[in-house]
């Protein structure tokens, strides 16, 4: 047992981290919330192999585990890049594998053209959980298509849909980065994958969010203690007063057993574990969404007045924060799965 | 990076299963009044010689000195799989074997560990440890405890506290102040004294829990020879440091263990006691909590794994024990409060629920105030990351 990242993990992650420092710096991530979806930055990301990353070699992706794409998606995550990373990823990993080839051919799509394109970044993806009624689409005005998830399947919305979708834009979105619309009701969509992809796109796709939580939560626990340690106040920096410096270190604590559990998530969904891969994602993503949430509100806190400022990129942590919590389920809805476990024992 | 074990892991996870199966019959369940301290002596050192026998004593000592020598994975192993069995704790042999005896590993003369070590190992010696006193608890290096300097001896006065297992131990590892007139941690001395020495009086601290092994011990001029000393003359505090390089993330394996039963048993609870004509387990909060707490659980056993890896890596932890020990407290109070939740009127009673479980979660309940407190209370671990793994300033 090493529960560690290797050499070449740990090559990886400060790769995407320079890639991010210098392309995705934070000045340019707030631009994006006039422009939307930058295209050029967005193929760009592909060019690096972000999208490719678990597809497998024989469709000329990277064919990395899900370990490393976790280390990947930690380093997005703290950069905030915006856009629909995780479904984007998840198509060119999973739609268009040998398995659900009959379920292709019925719908009339090419589903491997759609995974070609968006790992190579030509095509984006959006992602949602069928609900029924009123419903809140992210990015419909930037994206190609909408990957509907449902207990039987993956389903497929074209992007005609999501032009109309688009016209019904929010105009102050909670997170600026994540524009979303409201629509009165989903389309069926065609089905493009079958039941059980659809619980493997779930189930990694609560793990990739998870990876970008675990990022927030870091990148929100750096700029606190940052600021602790730069702010003067009564003569010394504040981070030296308990009072700071305990939040500091409840964030970081927050942190590192998230980190514990996402990568536990990962490489036992990568078959290198002994438990159940469905109970560590579900593990995972309870404790993102409350870790990351959490943070996001200290580090508004840390900051003082200054947290609740546009300028400084706290509420920016803390906003993308809760987007994730829902996405691909929420942090209760893997805790009433947990405690069924728990319960059915 | 994985989460698999070795074919040698697995052969060493096998062949203790199998050993702790054949053995554990025997072994019979703890006594039961925790007041009979000396019944509880017996108890525990009879386990302690029966790992001695096996091989399995020591397990991370270096085999140099009479220990396995097994790695951090290994040790994990070890302490995951007697716990799953139901193994005695190490109980009154905690000093001996997880703190005296690696300083004496790592300090002590040739002959101090010819005398002390393969006692412990066997389970002949009971250790208690004399740090803290009613002046020094976070504060430790404060100390007071004076010993002065008479020939070949030390002569020492002094007060201490919290000296679990004091009434039974054979010796006990104490920190002195030696010179008083120089920087707090400059002054101090690490000595054995043997508890049979004349001038140690010993009275039992009772607890919020009712019944306790710690103790106060009052030393008014005992005699310790000075062979006893450990390290140089004021250089006890070095030495009391240079124990905790022997952490190696494994502290709170049996806990984190012994936690995940304590959950699975309240689920259990949950599904008995009912409000009306709901059960405890039809409540969507309560659910939802068990469910929280499961995977607050489940990542602290990641997060041990994760420590213990580092530690077989580069030989210590760090301040991730710290990390580990803010949070792994945190979720036990919050069990606490759900098992408050759960039980109601039934957690009026101490180890009496009215049949709903074999487990003490009233006791657990208490037990859990101490989380926060012992080993380095809360405040002083947030410090510790505060200061070591983000680097803020210090307040001073």
């Amino acid at each position: 047992m090493d529960f560690e990242l290797n050499e070449d993990q740990e090559a990886l992650a400060e790769g995407v981290a320079a890639l991010c420092e210098g392309r995705f710096d934070i000045e340019t991530v707030r631009l994006m919330a006039t422009d939307g979806l930058d295209r050029g930055r967005w193929t760009e990301l592909a060019q690096t192999g972000v999208f490719s990353l678990t597809r497998p070699e024989t469709d000329g992706g990277l064919g990395m585990g899900w370990a490393e794409a976790v280390v990947v998606f930690e380093q997005l995550g703290r950069a905030l890049v915006p856009g629909p990373l995780v479904a984007t990823t998840l198509t060119a990993a999973l739609v268009g594998l040998a398995d659900t080839t009959t379920i292709v051919e019925t719908s009339g799509l090419d589903a491997t053209e759609i995974g070609e394109g968006a790992a190579e970044g030509s095509i984006v993806v959006g992602a949602l959980q069928r609900c029924d009624g009123p419903c809140f689409v992210e990015f419909a005005g930037w994206v190609d298509g909408l990957v509907i998830s449902d207990d039987e399947g993956l389903w497929w919305v074209e992007a005609e849909w999501l032009k109309a979708a688009n016209a019904a834009r929010a105009a102050h979105p909670l997170d600026p980065l994540t524009p979303v619309s409201v629509v009165s009701e989903l389309p069926q969509g065609r089905r493009i994958a079958d039941r059980n992809t659809a619980i493997i796109w779930r189930q990694c796709g609560a793990l990739l969010t998870s990876a970008l939580q675990l990022g927030i939560a870091a990148g929100a626990t750096d700029l606190a203690v940052e600021y602790a340690k730069q702010r003067e106040q009564f003569g010394k920096p504040i981070g030296a007063f308990q009072a700071v410096k305990h939040r500091c270190a409840d964030m970081i604590t927050r942190v590192e057993v998230l980190r514990a559990a996402v990568y536990a998530a990962a490489v036992t969904v990568d078959g290198k574990g002994v438990d159940d891969p469905s109970r560590c994602v579900a593990v995972a993503k309870v404790l993102a969404s409350s870790a990351a949430a959490a943070c996001g509100k200290d580090a508004v806190q840390v900051h003082g007045g200054m947290g609740y400022t546009w300028e400084v990129d706290a509420h920016l942590y803390l906003k993308r924060a809760w987007v994730h919590d829902l996405a691909f389920g929420d942090g209760d809805e893997y805790a009433e799965q947990l405690a069924g476990g728990l319960l059915s024992g | 990076m994985d989460l698999c074990y070795t074919e040698a892991e697995e052969a060493f996870r096998d062949e203790l299963r199998s050993w702790l199966k054949g053995v554990l019959p025997d072994v019979g369940p703890p006594p039961t009044d925790h007041t009979d301290l000396k019944a509880r002596r017996a108890y525990d050192t009879q386990w302690q010689r029966i790992l001695y026998e096996a091989g399995y004593a020591g397990i991370h000592w270096p085999a140099e000195f009479g220990g396995r020598g097994s790695t951090p994975t290994e040790h994990l192993i070890f302490l995951e799989e007697t716990e799953r069995a139901g193994a005695p704790y190490v109980g009154v042999n905690f000093v001996g074997q997880l703190h005296a005896g690696p300083t004496l590993i790592a300090e002590a003369t040739p002959d101090q560990q010819r005398t002390h070590l393969a006692p412990i190992l066997r389970g002949d010696h009971v250790w208690c440890q004399g740090f803290s006193e009613p002046g020094s608890g976070s504060d430790l290096a404060s100390l007071t405890t004076r010993a002065f300097d008479d020939g070949d001896h030390y002569v020492v006065t002094g007060q201490k506290i919290w000296t679990s297992f004091a009434q039974v131990a054979d010796y006990c590892e104490l920190l002195v102040r030696t010179d008083p007139d120089v920087p707090k941690h400059r002054g101090i001395t690490w000595l054995i004294m043997p508890m049979d020495l004349p001038g140690i009086e010993i009275r039992p601290i009772v607890t919020a829990l009712g019944a306790s092994e710690f103790a106060e011990m009052f030393l008014d001029e005992v005699r310790i020879p000075k062979v006893n000393r450990v390290g140089d003359h004021n250089d006890g505090w070095r030495v009391t440091m240079v124990t905790f390089a022997f952490e190696r993330g494994t502290a709170f394996i049996g806990e984190i263990i012994a936690s995940q039963r304590l959950l699975a048993d309240l689920a259990k609870v949950a599904q008995k006691v009912t409000r009306g004509s709901a059960r405890a387990a039809d409540d969507k909060g309560i659910r939802r909590e068990l469910g929280r707490l499961e995977a607050e659980l489940d990542a602290l056993w990641s997060l041990t794994k994760r420590n213990v890896s580092q530690a077989q890596r580069t030989g210590m932890v760090g301040p991730g024990g710290s990390v580990f020990k803010l949070a792994y407290a945190d979720v036990r109070k919050r069990m606490s409060d759900l098992a408050e939740q759960i039980l109601g009127r039934a957690g009026l009673a101490i180890g009496d629920t009215l049949d709903l479980s074999e487990l003490d979660h009233v006791g657990e309940r208490l037990y859990t105030l101490t989380l926060t407190i012992a080993a380095g209370t809360s405040e002083i671990q947030r410090n510790i990351v505060g200061e070591r793994l983000l680097g803020l300033p210090k307040d001073r």
